[in-house]
């Protein structure tokens, strides 16, 4: 198509493999060969161990992990909730341009300023929630909200609306038509932002190191705790478990949207 | 005539629906509003008192001339490897493609500071390289971020290159056009507008960039972010954290803002 010789090809396919395994795919190998490795003097991992592992995977560590889940659900659950909600109502109404804009903006401020907005929002009446979990799941909230607004306001433009209609003359209430028709037919889309914001509430860092109490830690400030305190391999172990839920959990919304998409 | 009434019938119902439809979208609106909004205004207020101090400290300015360093450093980066790879995966496919492509998407669900933590075992101390320097200069977050954020640029790329007709590759090669010239003259005037979208969101996304630098904790590169994080949190210091935050709030929009009005293209969705 473009490169027509079999010597030129070979040249494009080697720069091609140096480039995408040397730029791209090492560093996320490199974490996960650190995380089972005792020592790591020279080229290759030595002294191959798992007590990294059972370390990111016992007390404090473990506790975070927890803590990660509980915040991915509640934040992300909520987070697609508001942002179906916001999307199907803001469609095609004189509201949708001012709706994109303002559920645009938690992605496209810093995240660390989205979190010391909450910071000195609810330091102080009338709604006091520093140093609660909560402060943790709003700021996961607002960051997700964003995104699942995006991803269904984005399948929105693809439906035919005509369904609807069509349900609605023929006699189905309002509240039948969004259960029976809107919603199944925006269940992909759902589910897909959904895996979305699970993976990225997950790895969040930005606004919870700015809001996080001592009592409710998330992995990744766990992570860095532990790479703050010189401790890399343990932090590799745990970025492994953090790795590991992500795809899971990932994984099963995948074959939920599957699903959703088969009816 | 039934018709008619039937006709009559729906329209009565779509106004009706539209008028509660005023009502319906409120509620998501006034989260945002009170979760998003509210905060930023009093950021913007806080900030009043302490502007004078913060704009005139060396700090300041190393920090923002390093932050828009770097984000462009990344961004052309991004672009270079970016595009490379794009090309080869849709036109010089070999097997396997497809799989890499689907890695690609993958990789944007990943949070940035895995990136910065591998670096502490390729460029530490100990470890593969043991560049030790290297790991502490603003030009290990340009690599982390230029690792981090290539994928950014290539799903554009390859989504607007799977669209372009292969005939029209193959013509221009019939009548005796080198790669290059097929590149040059076919490829790249198609997926401006990928190339302008991928490469405007990567810029807004590395001016915000924060775990890679978090985590390289490099005392020389604090970027602005960086700031905000050291003025609120370690030296508790609201007033100073917030002007910090306006100032980049406003770089992140305008720049955002001034290249997609000087390089055209639709506008592009942050998703």
């Amino acid at each position: 198509m473009l490169v027509w010789t079999k010597s030129g090809k070979a040249i494009v396919w080697v720069a091609f493999a140096v480039v995408f395994c040397v730029l791209v795919l090492a560093p996320f190998l490199v974490v996960i060969a650190a995380a089972f490795a005792g020592s790591w003097n020279g080229m290759l991992p030595s002294d191959p161990t798992a007590d990294h592992l059972r370390q990111a995977l016992s007390g404090d560590e473990l506790a975070s992990l927890s803590v990660s889940l509980q915040t991915a659900f509640m934040g992300g659950l909520l987070a697609v909730v508001f942002g179906t909600w916001g999307a199907m109502a803001a469609a095609g109404t004189r509201l949708a341009r001012v709706a994109d804009a303002l559920h645009h903006l938690p992605i496209a401020v810093p995240s660390v300023v989205v979190g010391l907005g909450l910071l000195v929002a609810f330091s102080r009446q009338p709604i006091l929630l520093n140093g609660t979990k909560w402060i943790v799941v709003i700021a996961h909230l607002v960051l997700m909200v964003a995104f699942s607004y995006g991803t269904v306001a984005a399948a929105l433009q693809r439906i035919d609306p005509s369904y609807a209609d069509v349900a609605a003359s023929l006699g189905a209430s309002p509240a039948r038509v969004l259960w029976q028709v809107r919603l199944p037919m925006l269940l992909p889309a759902i589910a897909s932002a959904a895996g979305l914001s699970v993976a990225l509430s997950m790895g969040e860092v930005g606004a919870t190191i700015m809001v996080y109490p001592a009592s409710w830690r998330t992995l990744p400030v766990s992570i860095f705790a532990l790479t703050d305190r010189g401790q890399a391999f343990v932090a590799a172990a745990e970025a492994v478990v953090l790795l590991a839920t992500t795809v899971v959990l990932v994984l099963i919304l995948d074959r939920l949207r599957g699903r959703a998409a088969e009816r | 005539m039934a018709v008619e009434a039937l006709s009559a019938t729906v329209v009565v119902s779509n106004e009706r629906r539209r008028d509660g439809k005023w009502l319906w979208a409120l509620p998501p609106l006034l989260l945002i509003a009170v979760l998003v909004v509210y905060p930023l205004v009093l950021v913007a207020a806080e900030s009043v008192p302490a502007w004078g101090g913060v704009i005139e400290s060396a700090e300041f300015r190393d920090a923002l001339v390093r932050t828009v360093q770097i984000a462009v450093s990344s961004t052309i980066g991004c672009l270079l490897v970016g595009t490379f790879l794009a090309v080869v995966i849709s036109f010089v496919p070999f097997p396997g493609a497809r799989v890499v492509a689907g890695l690609v998407d993958t990789m944007l669900a990943l949070p940035s500071f895995l990136v910065a933590l591998s670096f502490t075992f390729i460029y530490g101390t100990t470890g593969i390289l043991r560049a030790g320097g290297f790991l502490t200069s603003p030009w290990a977050v340009v690599l982390a971020e230029v690792t981090f954020y290539t994928p950014f640029v290539m799903r554009p790329l390859l989504a607007a290159m799977s669209r372009l007709p292969r005939a029209q590759l193959d013509v221009a090669a019939s009548l005796g056009a080198g790669p290059w010239r097929v590149l040059r003259q076919i490829v790249l005037p198609e997926v401006r507008p990928a190339l302008v979208a991928g490469g405007s969101l990567t810029l807004l996304l590395t001016l915000n960039e924060f775990g890679i630098v978090l985590f390289l904790g490099a005392k020389g590169t604090t970027t602005l972010p960086m700031l905000v994080h050291t003025k609120g949190i370690v030296m508790f210091d609201y007033p100073g954290a917030c002007v910090i935050a306006v100032v980049q709030i406003a770089l992140s929009l305008g720049l955002y803002a001034v290249l997609r009005m000087a390089l055209g293209g639709r506008r592009a969705r942050l998703d």
